[in-house]
């Protein structure tokens, strides 16, 4: 019907539900069935004033920003964990916790989220639902906002149930440096909690491991962490999170982009007992294993008590421990004094961990 | 944790090292040439590696790392016989993790994967097994591989396949015995050994009496141990007490898991599905007489290199890989002409680069802490290497 001719209003009806309980083709096709979908799931959920206006940007007041801030931190991160729902979480909390934590360790303040989905067609609505409201609770408990999105529906088999991008933007406060390459000898390396809980929580999840781990994922945002850390030490030389590739990964880039040696306690490394128990069976190592709320602080030696203290009296940092120091050489190397008494070093990882047979 | 922590001690770890300092000194051998211990097994090289034991060693000692990593000893024309299968249409290969790196001549099982192939990590012969059953339209092949240790569950698997009717499934049979290897290398005219770290989970199978003759007739000592670290520290201290006292045993640090007769139910399974095979081509080591086992006859229809055209081409390793020598204890890794330059893990070319348990590889990842100036000068020499940054 030409909505001109007969002279119906061109307000765009916002009340759209989406029917049936799978997704279709039909839901990625730009038609009635797309914006039902985008109105009924997505616009529901996230519902905030950037949003509402649902042209095809989102649009910022500049004066607004530079108020926080004289740079602006912009990031970007895909979500393709297999399986989607698992101990501790799923993939909505996962690309909330993720990009915001991006955000976080560069010392921005997380404001603004985009969030872009791929689904394969057959997909089930509840899932989706399930999966969006956890990123609206996510959002909101790291207080950002959604602002703009993409819906695509692909052939089954074109991508496997879900893919989710989130793009991130924060504003940097004046004064703020963070960055890899300040690593200097004498500082101390602290991480805010157990290591490894996301990797096994993960790996448990898949059931052709047969595993029956208590260890749920630690997807947490870290941005309010991240503020009181910078409350008690404005010159944190080094943050990053510690997601793929685990603890091990991140202390190899801050010794190698600083050029110096990072030693690691192992004693000191805070390892849940369950985590360790999979990674002897497996022949695995949980520095290697990925984490969704832990990062890895490199600060000068006489800040780290108050650091530690910092992020244990915050929820998302009550198990820190100052777990290793930083020294001039051997440069661009993690060395660890095992718990037995002997010294190795921690290298990057090559491929994937890869359990061994006997 | 309970059962591991015991075992990682370092109060008792000082205790050992300071015995094995003691016992050093009596043994009049060790003011004249460093004495040579090998492990056999590729789990005892990734603990010592580990946990850094063989820093905490006096300077008389030198472990030598031993064949026993069943991956690395896998030669490159058995991986090209693998990525074949795999490649068959209606196949689906299964494997355990750890072999999916290892460079064939062509490609590694790795790479056959993302260009098409199905091939899927399994943890046990059992999911493999699993997998046919689920797929009754396609043709599962299990690439069997290990010592004595993985025989077992093999064998079982195939028991399995048996009693259940299962006719889609086979196994690529490439499981080997430590046995005859360590002859073969007490028989190298290079041998400069003086003692060995015994198997410890090939143990627990086949017990510590096959092991006898090389007490007594090479006169050289064995220890059977465990994994942790202080089972390690402790082997490591019998050896250098039978050297101290002139004898040549077969001990057992490994008796809260190895019983001296071996496990005979293992055993029985393995010796009903499988037989020797005249020889075996070993990485590094040549064709050695009677070191692999192959199906016996009656299970021939689940046998992947009956039921298939495998084509079993003896492909020569790439001539500057030095893994034959280091496996022997003949040169240390970073010895090797390529190690760490051409021959890393992310480009390995020997395959003792390329399993956690390879003595290359753990030197390579876990390293000495003096090995980094060793690798630095070598990068430095690499034609258009990038200068290092001033700070």
């Amino acid at each position: 019907m030409n909505r001109a001719t007969t002279g119906a209003p061109r307000i765009r009806q916002r009340t759209g539900k989406v029917r049936g309980g799978t997704i279709t083709l039909a839901h990625g096709s730009g038609g009635k069935a797309m914006h039902d979908l985008v109105d009924d799931v997505f616009v529901g959920a996230f519902d905030n004033p950037a949003l509402a206006p649902l042209e095809d940007q989102a649009r910022f007041d500049l004066a607004e920003l530079i108020r926080q801030g004289d740079r602006l931190a912009f990031t970007t991160d895909s979500y393709v964990v297999d399986p989607l729902f698992f101990a501790g979480g799923n993939i909505g909390e996962l690309a909330v916790n993720g990009t915001v934590n991006d955000l976080a360790v560069s010392g921005a303040r997380a404001l603004y989220l985009s969030c872009a989905v791929i689904l394969e067609e057959g997909f089930p609505l509840s899932d989706l639902r399930l999966i969006v409201d956890a990123m609206q609770q996510a959002a909101a408990t790291a207080g950002v906002m959604f602002v703009t999105g993409d819906t695509k529906v692909v052939n089954r088999g074109a991508v496997d149930k879900l893919f989710i991008n989130t793009s991130g933007i924060g504003v940097i406060p004046e004064g703020t440096n963070i960055a890899a390459q300040r690593a200097r000898p004498g500082d101390k390396v602290l991480v805010n909690g157990y290591v490894g809980d996301h990797g096994v929580a993960i790996l448990a999840a898949r059931d052709d491991l047969a595993l029956d781990v208590p260890i749920a994922s630690d997807t947490q945002p870290l941005n309010g962490l991240v503020s009181r850390l910078l409350a008690v030490c404005p010159d944190i030389h080094c943050l990053r999170d510690a997601t793929r590739g685990g603890i091990a990964t991140v202390l190899n880039e801050f010794a190698q982009a600083a050029n110096v040696c990072i030693t690691l306690n192992e004693p000191t490394i805070p390892v849940r007992e369950a985590v360790w128990g999979v990674s002897e069976i497996l022949g695995l190592d949980p520095l290697y294993f990925a984490n969704e709320g832990k990062l890895v602080a490199v600060v000068p030696a006489a800040y780290a008590g108050a650091v530690l203290a910092a992020m244990r009296s915050h929820p998302a940092g009550a198990d820190a421990a100052i777990i290793g120091d930083v020294s001039a050489s051997p440069e661009g190397c993690v060395i660890m004094h095992t718990a037995f008494g002997g010294e190795r070093i921690v290298d990057m990882l090559v491929g994937d961990q890869l359990p061994r047979i006997c | 944790m309970k059962f591991v922590d015991e075992f990682r001690d370092p109060a008792k770890a000082r205790v050992l090292v300071d015995n094995i300092n003691t016992l050093v000194r009596r043994i009049p051998l060790c003011a004249t040439r460093p004495l040579q211990l090998m492990e056999v097994c590729g789990g005892h090289t990734h603990s010592i590696f580990k946990y850094g034991i063989e820093q905490m060693l006096p300077d008389c000692i030198e472990l030598v790392h031993g064949p026993g990593c069943p991956v690395c000893v896998l030669p490159m024309g058995r991986v090209d016989d693998c990525v074949a299968l795999a490649e068959r249409p209606n196949i689906i290969f299964t494997t355990f993790g750890d072999a999916m790196r290892v460079p064939g001549s062509r490609k590694s099982l790795l790479q056959a994967k993302a260009e098409g192939a199905d091939i899927r990590m399994v943890y046990s012969p059992m999911d493999a097994l699993r997998i046919a059953r689920d797929n009754p339209d396609r043709e599962v092949v299990f690439f069997a591989l290990g010592f004595e240790t993985t025989m077992p569950s093999t064998a079982l698997t195939i028991l399995r396949a048996e009693a259940e009717g299962v006719e889609n499934f086979a196994v690529f049979c490439n499981h080997i015995t430590i046995i005859p290897t360590i002859k073969a290398i007490l028989d190298s005219p290079e041998l400069t050994l003086d003692g060995f770290l015994g198997p410890g989970h090939v143990s627990m199978v086949i017990g510590s009496e096959p092991y006898q003759f090389i007490a007594r007739h090479y006169r050289k000592p064995l220890v059977i141990a465990g994994f942790e670290p202080l089972d390690i520290l402790q082997s490591v201290w019998m050896v250098l007490n039978q050297i101290a006292e002139g004898r040549s045993d077969v001990e057992n640090q490994y008796q809260r898991v190895v019983p001296d007769r071996g496990n005979n139910p293992a055993l029985a399974a393995v010796s009903k599905v499988f037989q020797l095979r005249a020889f075996f081509e070993w990485r590094g080591l040549g064709s050695i007489d009677h070191s692999g086992v192959r199906l016996q006859d009656g299970y021939a229809r689940f046998d992947a290199e009956r039921k298939y055209p495998v084509p079993n081409l003896k492909i020569a390793d790439p001539k500057a890989c030095q893994c034959g020598e280091v496996l022997k204890g003949a040169i240390k890794p970073w010895q090797c002409k390529v190690f760490g330059t051409a021959c890393t893990p992310e480009t390995p070319m020997g395959s003792l680069m390329v399993s956690s348990e390879g003595a290359c590889a753990a030197v390579y990842s876990y390293g000495r802490i003096d090995l980094v100036d060793v690798l630095r000068a070598r990068e430095a020499a690499k034609p258009n290497a990038p200068r290092e940054q001033q700070t």
